[in-house]
């Protein structure tokens, strides 16, 4: 498939065609949480709910391990992926530190961003990083 | 008399900031900052509110998704709804929508070869009720009717910086067209700089911000030549929603002056922008 310019940005998922299609089914898993009775109906069974979607198994397994770095790299957008940490009522944080390389607990997150976030310095391009 | 835009406003509407008010958190020593900065914004609008927002602004997998996407949406109804978005709707006013001019705007739209897509019935996510709540703290109905414009800032292919900026000009001379005694805020929403997803999540760069902000009063033009890649590079994935100021930016005249600017980080993983602008 078509060489994206934004592809030599490191640790990045861009929703674009190849996202959309790898993802498509997660996505719209994610997205039937905005539904309540989804919600519930997810809260009572993941796994037999999720098998309402044709998401892959390994899609399923990152979904079920709340594993949010594999569900983008299965094609997940992250504000879809919002939804299922507000399902588990956890501050979003949690999510980003766990998909942050190395991993970032809540308040190591949340002093990184309080310092001034992630530095742009070295994170531009892959060949940046070591 | 034909309507008049008396301001164009930035700003992010970054969820956690209305979450921060709705749950009465704001006098945290997490958000205290924030909304000290906020003080002298609400200020200016308590002083200046027009009869209609324009607010341009995103879906975020609320409305739209991968079923279905527009490009660039005006919603012509008569209220809408906060929405639902996977942790029940925020308890803020219906947004009263203002369907003649939001009509107008398509119409006028549309003969300038800008193919708007019509929305009957949209539900509206925190991408547009924050600034409300930025702008109006926490009111028993807002104070203005609102037009939503929605713009795809999420789903690739997005329409260019360039691209909203020229339809930030159409809406400028749509309303200067607009045959009644009316005045118009024009709001452009999201950024500033972050990135929520992926192994670079909470990169900020100040920098970049900054010189977006001072050419977005000077020198517009070099806002609107960056790429979609300029952003996300720069400015990480989600900072693209900066594209938006563009829309804002181009309704107002050649010359503006700054009333207010911030700039506070960081708002959960975001560097936080606002700036009011008046036609010189």
């Amino acid at each position: 498939m078509t060489a994206r310019d934004y592809d030599d940005v490191p640790g990045t998922y861009v929703l674009d065609s190849r996202q959309y299609r790898r993802g498509y089914a997660l996505n719209m898993f994610l997205m039937s949480l905005n539904k309540p009775e989804c919600r519930e109906e997810f809260a009572r069974d993941e796994k037999k709910y999720l098998s309402k979607y044709k998401v892959t198994n390994e899609q399923a397994d990152a979904v079920l391990n709340r594993e949010y770095l594999k569900m983008l790299q299965l094609g997940a957008n992250v504000y879809y992926t919002f939804k299922l940490v507000s399902h588990d009522k956890q501050p979003p944080q949690v999510m980003y530190g766990k998909m942050s390389s190395p991993q970032l607990s809540f308040d190591e997150f949340q002093e990184m961003m309080l310092s001034g976030g992630r530095p742009i310095d070295g994170n531009r391009s892959k060949t940046e990083i070591k | 008399m034909m309507a008049r835009i008396i301001a164009g406003m930035g700003t992010s509407h970054v969820p956690g900031v209305g979450a921060a008010m709705d749950n009465g958190k704001t006098y945290e020593e997490y958000w205290q900052p924030l909304f000290e900065g906020f003080a002298p914004l609400r200020k200016w609008h308590k002083a200046n509110v027009p009869d209609v927002n324009i607010i341009v602004y995103n879906d975020h997998a609320t409305y739209y998704s991968l079923d279905s996407y527009s490009t660039f949406t005006v919603g012509v109804s008569e209220e809408f709804q906060p929405a639902d978005e996977g942790w029940g709707p925020r308890q803020v006013p219906m947004v009263k929508g203002h369907p003649e001019l939001a009509w107008h705007l398509v119409e006028q739209l549309m003969g300038e070869e800008f193919d708007m897509a019509v929305a009957g019935s949209l539900d509206v996510d925190h991408g547009l009720t924050v600034p409300l709540s930025i702008a109006y703290d926490q009111p028993d109905e807002w104070p203005t009717a609102v037009v939503p414009v929605c713009v795809n800032v999420i789903q690739h292919p997005l329409p260019s910086a360039a691209r909203c900026y020229k339809l930030g000009q159409a809406i400028g001379r749509a309303v200067a067209s607009f045959p009644e005694d009316i005045t118009v805020g024009i709001w452009g929403t999201g950024g500033l700089s972050h990135q929520l997803g992926g192994e670079r999540a909470g990169v900020i760069n100040a920098e970049f911000d900054t010189r977006f902000l001072d050419n977005l009063i000077a020198n517009p033009e070099a806002n609107a030549q960056l790429s979609h890649t300029d952003f996300i590079r720069e400015a990480g994935c989600e900072g693209v929603e900066m594209i938006m100021w563009n829309v804002m930016r181009g309704a107002l005249n050649d010359n503006v002056h700054e009333v207010y600017r911030f700039y506070h980080i960081p708002v959960s993983a975001t560097a936080y922008g606002a700036i009011i602008l008046e036609n010189s």
